[in-house]
């Protein structure tokens, strides 16, 4: 059991009991914080310094060659508590990369609805391919309930590119020239 | 001839209501940018107006102390959609904001704020009307503001409003007791029998040439303080508003214009206090107590002892925001048992004491 202190209380003197030091001593307090720096950031003008974990926007990200990551497995789509993530997967053209094409799929269509998104940042933990990751962007506004959908386009413009440690593409190629292609 | 004397009263008295208002909304910038400063925030500083703020380095200096911002306010509160709620009484509900502010701007025509030398070599006021009775003037016109206070919250027929208004009343009643009789020592010392000037606040200022009254009679004018915060319903003594409280108080139900009205007379009301306070304590426009009026004969010494003048308010008025970003505001109780059970009785022993120091003064002088 604890043990309990008992801390006497003295009476007030006749100087506290006017009020008048104390107050005085609040105003000196308050007086003094006038003269010292401002803390605000002039925000639109200045911008805060943002982690490198932070969980902002979701966006779809290309690795440094510029190919599309994302191989539209839909794991993030089922993943999503809210159910914020559409994909309508697609073929990848041969003509423009034949390397690709047939061998992996890339999304058609890619909608991060994010009136619905809860930023729980469950779809790049859960992304295979490491494609999708919740970046730096924090302000996030609109006209009307459509725009607050992020569609493919918007979402690569907003991820842009993130270094990556793999280059999935580069060593199957490395590969098939060493004749082993698995 | 005849014109001239009826005009330029007149024009006096424009002149010294559109200044008074231009103080009222400035007072306002600095209340925001003092509180923001203690706060540790910045405060307005985005408002800029299209030429003068855009002259290169003075152009950002002003726009960041936020000069501009006043009219911005103004506006905003001139544009707002009038709305008025359907439970109102209409009448009061209009009437209430002018009588509030009414007051505030009647009191001003009886307060000198500077003295010029007549030709005739004689020390006169710069004032609207120098009346014999200017103090009883003041202390009775602005009384008559708390009724724009009841009136308000009456009308407004809503509780909150309602409970705002009857604090007020009753804080203000109190107060004003404490007031009166705090400042009646002062006029006893001033006024004495055979002095010309009589109740008004010329002769007290003039009596103060060499020593400020706040240094010598400091109980007076620490209650007579105290009151004026609790008659201009400032912070610690805002009952009318106290915003956790009353959701706002006596104007809740009210927006736009008539909102910045009562907004105004608010300040109005701490402008003059503060005029009051510098009048009957801290000498007017008496350069530094001990030191003679470095002030000359001619117009420049009259504008220099306006402008000193005008400098000491402002340090009144930066001192109310001060405090009011300072303490705490008081429980309803404490503010009634604060004005009627210690200050009323101070003010009545300092009366008493100060009548015996002049009873024992006259006998044992002669
Ligand atoms: S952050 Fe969470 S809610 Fe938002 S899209 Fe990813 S999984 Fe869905
Ligand atoms: S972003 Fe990742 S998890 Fe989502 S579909 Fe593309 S590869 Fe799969």
């Amino acid at each position: 059991m604890a043990k309990t202190k008992v801390i006497e209380r003295k009476p007030l003197t006749f100087a506290e009991k006017t009020f008048i030091p104390q107050i005085l001593t609040g105003l000196k307090t308050t007086g003094k914080t006038m003269f010292q720096k401002n803390i605000t950031l002039q925000y639109p003008d200045e911008r805060p310094s943002i982690p490198d974990n932070y969980r902002g926007v979701p966006t779809l990200v290309k690795d440094p060659n510029g190919r599309e990551k994302c191989v539209s497995c839909q794991l993030c789509e089922f993943v999503c508590p809210p159910k914020a993530i559409r994909i309508t997967p697609g073929e990848i053209d041969a003509e423009a990369e034949p390397d690709r094409a047939h061998v992996e799929k890339a999304p058609k269509e890619f909608d991060i609805n994010m009136l619905r998104c809860i930023y729980c940042g469950l779809c790049q933990e859960v992304c295979p391919e490491e494609a999708i990751f919740l970046q730096d962007v924090f302000s996030l506004s609109g006209y009307s309930r459509d725009e607050m959908v992020n569609n493919k386009q918007k979402l690569y413009e907003l991820g842009g590119t993130l270094p990556d440690k793999h280059y999935k593409w580069d060593k199957k190629k490395a590969a098939e020239e060493h004749g082993n292609a698995h | 001839m005849d014109y001239i004397a009826i005009l330029l009263p007149i024009a006096f008295a424009l002149t010294m209501i559109s200044v008074f208002m231009g103080l009222c909304s400035y007072s306002v910038l600095a209340e925001r940018k003092v509180s923001s400063w203690i706060q540790g925030r910045v405060g307005p500083n985005r408002t800029r107006l299209p030429l003068i703020g855009h002259i290169p380095i003075l152009g950002n200096l002003l726009t960041g102390l936020g000069i501009f911002q006043p009219a911005a306010d103004g506006l905003k509160f001139l544009f707002k959609e009038e709305i008025t709620p359907g439970h109102v009484n209409k009448f009061y509900y209009y009437l209430a904001p002018v009588v509030a502010l009414a007051p505030a701007l009647t009191t001003m025509v009886v307060l000198p704020f500077g003295r010029y030398v007549d030709p005739s070599g004689v020390v006169q006021p710069l004032v609207l009307a120098n009346i014999e009775i200017g103090m009883l003037f003041i202390l009775g016109i602005s009384s008559l503001g708390v009724y724009g206070i009841v009136l308000a919250g009456w009308s407004s027929n809503s509780k909150y409003p309602f409970l705002g208004a009857i604090r007020s009343s009753a804080q203000m009643i109190s107060y004003e007791l404490a007031m009166g009789l705090a400042i009646l020592p002062v006029f006893m010392w001033s006024a004495a029998p055979g002095s010309e000037h009589g109740m008004s606040l010329f002769g007290v200022i003039e009596s103060q040439k060499t020593l400020w009254l706040v240094i010598w009679q400091p109980l007076s004018a620490l209650i007579f303080l105290v009151a004026v915060f609790a008659e201009t319903n400032r912070l610690p003594f805002d009952m009318a508003e106290s915003e956790t409280d009353l959701v706002g108080g006596f104007h809740t139900e009210y927006g736009c214009f008539k909102f910045g009205l009562f907004f105004v007379a608010e300040y109005a009301h701490v402008i003059m206090g503060s005029a009051l306070f510098v009048c009957l304590f801290l000498g007017g426009w008496n350069f530094l107590p001990g030191l003679a009026d470095p002030w000359s004969d001619n117009t420049f010494g009259a504008v220099l002892s306006v402008l000193w003048f005008m400098a000491k308010v402002f340090f009144m008025i930066f001192f109310f925001i001060w405090v009011r970003w300072t303490l705490p505001r008081f429980r309803y109780d404490q503010v009634m048992s604060l004005g009627w059970k210690i200050l009323l009785p101070l003010a009545i022993g300092n009366l008493v004491f100060n009548t015996l120091l002049i009873a024992a003064y006259d006998h044992f002088a002669q």
